[in-house]
């Protein structure tokens, strides 16, 4: 076959002619099938229409069920209808051209200018539409007819599908003739190709009657026959029609024919688009709106979205998530029932035919569900026909196994945002009905276990599944392309298991080390200490590869000249030839994001060892966080009484340096501040004071929990939280702000948030302040303003949620095609365009590069110096 | 009197290729003039270097990611 290439595509629309050309035959009976279940000539179900039933042949090309497309029928509509898809553009056009001699309300000359702009802009591949936009625009206002002097009267288009020329109603008829007036090179001013669209097509006398594999019947469980919503339309109008030729045969009263002519612009109209505004939609006896042509086209489930840009696909799974550290990251646990229907195809070889024939004769999980023989029949392997089968076996055929231990799946969770939302992992088949993963893959998948579900797809085809495992596998996405750090690494448990583990001096018996390195195939202990006893940084040294660096932990303090290794909160982390020295592990060393000891191993050893270093790091961190035990309750918030005076003093304080404020306010005394008036700088003023306020409450709170504190630890390591989190439960939770200012929003007639208040209150109170904490609970009106602050974050979220889905979805359409060459430019695909002469200008691969520098000077320098 | 756009410090630098420089870029690109970008010869800064159509504009940018970057424009 000689592949061919579609050039262009021009849409027309149908002439009647065209309808009639097309029509294999007239169809005139709204019955569709008779008595014994065979369809009816010349009814809607017409053999010579196609075939649906299996067995039985096309009465027009002979063709089985599945190989005739099926042919098209036509109906003779007894009065001309609306065509609603068109019913505005007929509008526009009734309203360009002369009521009498349907002449285009311009002078030639004119009419001539603009079909040369038209024809001008096509030629250039350019948008005309606003040239015709324009033609409509002036024809409208023309009053009287340039070519024979007719006063012209305004046609008012009444939705969906009438017309009115003054008080006069047209019919569809009228309409008709005056389209049918309508010269052709007048057509062209309107954009239109009369060869392609004459503009009284879009009136319909002809009805085209879809062929019935377009709207295919289904017999019911019960034996009967359930016909498609097209059908059921199509015989509303069939019936309607005969009707009308009926009783104008028998010359019935013009009132009758008038209501019948409407009630068929009605069937035709619902047929074409059943969400039309303004007249009630067609409802199926059940009283569910029918769905017709539009309907079927239109939407998320429509012919384009639903069918063509989006497809279903086979070998696929789908079910809750749910954590297990003891898989590897780049594993994922698979419940067995699903297991059993997923398949790998085995493709049989002389030299793996025994093992295939192993699957087949397997009664029990990794067993065969399908073999495809050499014709492409497939055939289901049962307990019956199992030994045959395997008798059968040659190569050539297709074994269809389950899914098991090994085997390499995608695994996806929604949104896929970025390339980490689709990765490649290996099966790990389990009990239960959860897929399971290690928690440090949520980073990239953005997954929780609060019921998220997740996507398993099993590659079918032996480059797909090579594909899968170089290019998609977990480990080679532990480096984030956005960044150039790591985007898999340590989360909650895992950094404050080492944060305790690692933190200061900490003993351990020779017992408990054991106990905490048991998961982790370490062969020997390393030397303890001169007491006897092991540190938990010789401890974290165990997992450590061969590596040096130093950095800042998350928990420095920032001070004015760092001490190094002799940092008094041991936040200097020195490592060695992969030994500890100091420091504290936490968010920086090994978090997802941040992750320094990370990025440096797999600079160092690749990606291999780093999956490796990670697994072990979360099994470690595991067994630490349980051998020091670690929980969080309410009374882990409880200050002393002492340090809830000193907040209560704080705020106090505050309150009256507010009221101090609005005083000087008051009195004319206040300065403003450069730019701002005076209003402004109270407020700013005044919302500084009370941050302020919060802080200090904060840092009392903080002192009082001490380091010990579990939620201090979590948020000190960057576990979870924050000490602002920590503060508005134990302390103050602060200033509510609406739109980025205290709240003033109320009784704006009285300038008073609530009525509680005085007018013209601006004290912190009747602003939006809330001095409780979390703990304390909340006043009712600091319960209010706290509402008010939290809805609209709520409301922001939603929002921007999806205006930045529909930002991406924009820019990945506007750059699919974009690519990068050999030669380091971006060009587009199918022009050749250059769009940049470097990629991003210095032609870096973000993922190689050092947290988005090219070069990470500091390491070479460290590198060569240590070789020294 | 009129400011040269040259002058601003946002306007990076620009200059018209000669003949054969002009071609040793294509052809080191392999590319046709009408794949690279394009400037209008009616921009300013294309009038005041005295660009004509055809022709193509070499403009050297200070670049935050990679200090100095090139691009070429081809004047329509």
């Amino acid at each position: 076959m000689i592949p061919k290439r579609i050039n262009a595509i021009k849409f027309e629309v149908l002439s009647p002619h065209e309808i009639r050309r097309m029509s294999v035959g007239k169809i005139i009976t709204p019955e569709t099938y008779d008595d014994d279940g065979f369809p009816i000539e010349a009814g809607l179900m017409d053999p010579k229409l196609g075939v649906i039933d299996p067995g039985l042949r096309c009465k027009t090309c002979g063709g089985k069920a599945g190989e005739c497309p099926g042919h098209f029928g036509h109906i003779e509509l007894v009065a001309p209808v609306i065509h609603v898809g068109y019913a505005k553009l007929i509008a526009k056009i009734l309203n360009a051209v002369c009521r009498e001699c349907g002449r285009i309300l311009l002078k030639d000359e004119k009419r001539d200018k603009f079909i040369d702009e038209i024809e001008n802009r096509k030629r250039l591949g350019q948008d005309f539409e606003d040239i015709v936009k324009e033609v409509f625009r002036i024809t409208k206002a023309v009053k009287k007819c340039p070519h024979c002097g007719e006063e012209q009267i305004e046609i008012k288009f009444e939705k969906p599908t009438f017309y009115y020329e003054g008080e006069h109603r047209l019919t569809p008829k009228d309409v008709r003739e005056r389209l049918e007036k309508i010269p052709n090179d007048d057509i062209l001013a309107f954009g239109m190709d009369y060869r392609a669209v004459r503009p009284e097509w879009m009136v319909l006398t002809v009805f085209p009657v879809p062929p019935v594999t377009v709207r295919p019947s289904i017999i019911l469980e019960s034996g009967q026959r359930s016909e498609d919503d097209l059908t059921h339309k199509l015989v509303d109008i069939i019936r309607i029609n005969q009707r009308f030729l009926e009783n104008k045969e028998a010359g019935a009263p013009q009132l009758i024919l008038e209501d019948l002519w409407e009630l068929l612009q009605y069937h035709v109209t619902t047929y074409l688009d059943n969400e039309v505004s303004g007249i009630p939609p067609a409802r199926h006896r059940s009283g569910r709106p029918l769905k017709t042509l539009a309907q079927r086209l239109k939407g998320k489930e429509g012919r384009f979205r639903g069918s063509l840009s989006g497809k279903r696909v086979n070998f696929s799974a789908r079910t809750v998530i749910s954590p297990d550290p003891n898989l590897s990251i780049n594993e994922v646990g698979v419940p067995q029932v699903i297991a059993e229907e997923l398949t790998v195809p085995l493709f049989v070889t002389e030299k793996n035919i025994d093992i295939a024939r192993e699957f087949i004769l397997r009664t029990e999980h990794p067993k065969a569900n399908y073999v495809i023989r050499e014709d492409g029949k497939r055939i289901r392997v049962l307990d019956a026909n199992r030994e045959e089968i395997a008798e059968m076996l040659e190569p050539g055929w297709i074994v269809e196994r389950q899914l098991m231990d090994g085997d390499v799946v995608l695994f996806n969770r929604q949104p896929s945002l970025h390339r980490m939302s689709i990765m490649a992992h290996y099966v790990r088949v389990l009990p239960y009905k959860t897929f399971r993963l290690n928690p440090a893959v949520c980073p990239p998948y953005n997954a929780d276990f609060d019921g998220d579900e997740m996507n398993l797809h099993v590659p079918q085809s032996l480059e797909a599944q090579a594909e899968a495992k170089i290019l998609m596998s977990v480990q080679e996405h532990i480096l984030s392309p956005r960044f150039g750090g790591p985007i898999i690494g340590g989360i909650h448990d895992h950094i404050s298991g080492l944060y305790l583990l690692t933190r200061g001096v900490k003993k351990f018996t020779k017992e408990e080390v054991m106990s905490i390195l048991k998961p982790l195939n370490i062969e020997e202990l390393p030397e303890p200490k001169e007491d006897g006893y092991w540190t938990g940084k010789q401890i974290f040294s165990c997992i450590l590869p061969d590596i040096t660096i130093e950095f800042k932990a998350e928990i420095c303090q920032g001070c004015e000249e760092c001490k190094k290794e002799n940092c008094e909160y041991d936040a200097y982390v020195v490592i060695r030839n992969g030994e500890l020295i100091s420091g504290t592990i936490d968010e920086k060393a090994v978090g997802a994001f941040k992750g320094i000891i990370i990025d440096e191993i797999t600079r160092k050893y690749g990606n291999e060892e780093t999956k490796r270093f990670i697994d072990n790091m979360t099994q470690l961190a595991i067994r630490a966080i349980m051998n020091a035990g670690f929980s969080f309750g309410i009374d882990d918030e409880d200050i002393p009484e002492e340090a809830i005076n000193q907040i209560r003093e704080v705020i106090a304080n505050a309150e009256k340096e507010v009221e101090k404020l609005i005083n000087a306010y008051k009195e004319s005394n206040l300065e403003p501040m450069p730019g701002r008036s005076l209003e402004e700088t109270l407020e700013m003023r005044i919302m500084r004071e009370l941050g302020r306020a919060r802080d200090q409450a904060g840092k009392i709170a903080g002192r009082f929990l001490g380091m010990d504190n579990s939620a201090v630890i979590m948020a000190v390591s960057g576990a979870r939280g924050s000490m602002l989190n920590l503060t508005q439960m134990a302390a103050c939770i602060g200033q509510q702000s609406v739109r980025g200012e205290r709240i003033k929003r109320g009784y704006t007639y009285t300038n008073r948030t609530l009525s509680h208040f005085k007018p013209g209150d601006l004290g912190a109170k009747a602003r939006g302040f809330v001095k409780s904490s979390y703990k304390e609970g909340l006043s009712p009106i600091e319960y209010f303003f706290h509402a008010m602050g939290g809805r609209e974050g709520l409301v922001d979220t939603a929002v921007r949620t999806s205006q930045s889905g529909y930002l991406q979805r924009r820019l990945i359409n506007a750059l699919q095609d974009l690519k990068v060459e050999y030669d380091g430019t971006v060009r587009e695909q199918t022009s050749g365009m250059l769009v940049q002469f470097r990629y991003g200008e210095d032609g870096i691969d973000a993922m190689k590069s050092f947290r988005g520098k090219a070069v990470d000077v500091k390491r070479i320098v460290a590198e060569v110096l240590n070789k020294e | 009197m009129k400011m040269k756009l040259q002058d601003h410090m946002l306007v990076p630098k620009h200059e018209v290729l000669n003949k054969e420089e002009a071609e040793e870029l294509l052809r080191s690109l392999g590319v046709k003039k009408e794949q690279l970008p394009k400037i209008k010869a009616t921009d300013p800064i294309a009038k005041e270097i005295g660009a004509k159509v055809g022709d193509i504009v070499k403009i050297t940018r200070e670049s935050l990611t990679a200090g100095k970057s090139v691009a070429y424009r081809l004047v329509i």
